[in-house]
């Protein structure tokens, strides 16, 4: 008895923990996939124990979310490809947004990080930022836009 | 078969289902729930069970309640409800009825005390429209007229200001997404009545 916040907080973990072994899941397809195209027949197994971590990023990173799209009655990955702008919430329901230019247009997209919809999320460029929240990039185009690299990213 | 319970409102939260969707659920703490007396139409006119729910400190029960618990043959509980059913003879004094008789994907009608909002005006209260906030309107959140002349009197039941809340409120149809036997946790979609830690009763509907 006297359940409480605590409850709460442990069906949250229970959550993540599901997405990650959806994610070790997803990775072992990878592997086996990529095994029987070298015509290998081994190929390194992630445990569900070790579970794939989640990439470590933050607002500025430049990250290739692949996410599973529905097309008609398929689905396929699709990879949106920009810079994390902002992160929001905690725990399972933790999202962040990422923001691309495509075909000259600002195109925004929130992901949730643990949502079973996300094949994978790669960091392709750490940047180095001094906020939390990079709204300001959407008032800028072009050169203005950029964001300075992280050297030495300490994720 | 009982199909009721009664529960304790944890919080709220949110999963994902086989999609991928988010759904965001009531978190409750479902029974056991404690059979303390069984009514029949001999003795009392009508069937049902009377079952106890909740953790309470021995000094809060009083002579009469620890007798009746006494009686039954159980540890007392904080709350006792009676729970209509026509077959009494599939339960016996301390036997337990747990959430398992949910599943998920039932719809579930649940009732609970809804939290108190205190002297509250007619726009919240009753929705009324309210006048203009500017152009001189000088009727911002008024109740205006409560009735004609000629009645000389207000009618019973035109709609006041006063209190709003803490009152007996029951929403249906919800459904119930998972279901943890061993913690005693049902997870419900949406929003259900009352403040976290109170206490409601979870009924299952009939399908259609």
């Amino acid at each position: 008895m006297a359940l409480g916040p605590e409850t709460i907080r442990e069906i949250e973990r229970a959550e993540i923990e599901r997405s990650r072994d959806i994610w070790a899941d997803n990775e072992n397809r990878r592997r086996e996939q990529d095994a029987k195209e070298k015509k290998r027949t081994e190929f390194e197994r992630v445990s569900v124990d070790q579970r794939v971590p989640l990439p470590k990023f933050r607002p500025g990173d430049t990250v290739k979310v692949h996410a599973k799209v529905v097309e008609g009655d398929r689905e396929r990955i699709q990879v949106f490809e920009g810079v994390v702008i902002a992160d929001n919430n905690t725990s399972c329901r933790k999202a962040f947004t990422v923001r691309k230019i495509s075909y000259g247009v600002g195109v925004e997209r929130t992901f949730l990080l643990h949502s079973p919809r996300i094949e994978k999320i790669e960091v392709s460029r750490y940047g180095k930022v001094r906020r939390a929240k990079l709204y300001y990039l959407r008032a800028k185009v072009g050169k203005q836009a950029r964001i300075r690299e992280d050297r030495n990213p300490t994720r | 078969m009982v199909d009721t319970i009664l529960g304790r409102k944890i919080g709220m939260t949110q999963v994902f289902d086989d999609r991928g969707q988010v759904i965001p659920v009531s978190v409750i703490e479902a029974g056991p729930c404690i059979v303390t007396q069984l009514k029949s139409v001999e003795t009392d006119g009508y069937n049902a069970v009377q079952v106890g729910f909740g953790e309470v400190k021995s000094r809060l029960v009083n002579r009469p309640k620890s007798g009746h618990f006494s009686k039954a043959g159980v540890t007392p509980t904080k709350h006792l409800r009676e729970l209509r059913t026509d077959d009494t003879a599939d339960y016996k004094l301390g036997d337990a009825i747990t959430c398992d008789i949910f599943k998920p994907g039932m719809r579930v009608k649940v009732s609970g005390k809804s939290k108190g909002k205190g002297f509250q005006g007619v726009v919240k209260r009753f929705h009324f429209h309210g006048g203009d906030m500017t152009h001189g309107s000088m009727i911002h959140r008024k109740p205006q007229s409560s009735g004609a002349t000629d009645a000389a009197r207000t009618f019973k039941g035109t709609r006041k200001p006063g209190h709003m809340g803490s009152e007996n409120v029951s929403v249906r149809g919800l459904r119930i997404v998972r279901v943890v036997p061993e913690q005693n946790l049902i997870l419900i979609e949406g929003a259900v009545p009352g403040s976290e830690g109170g206490l409601l009763t979870i009924q299952r509907m009939q399908p259609r």
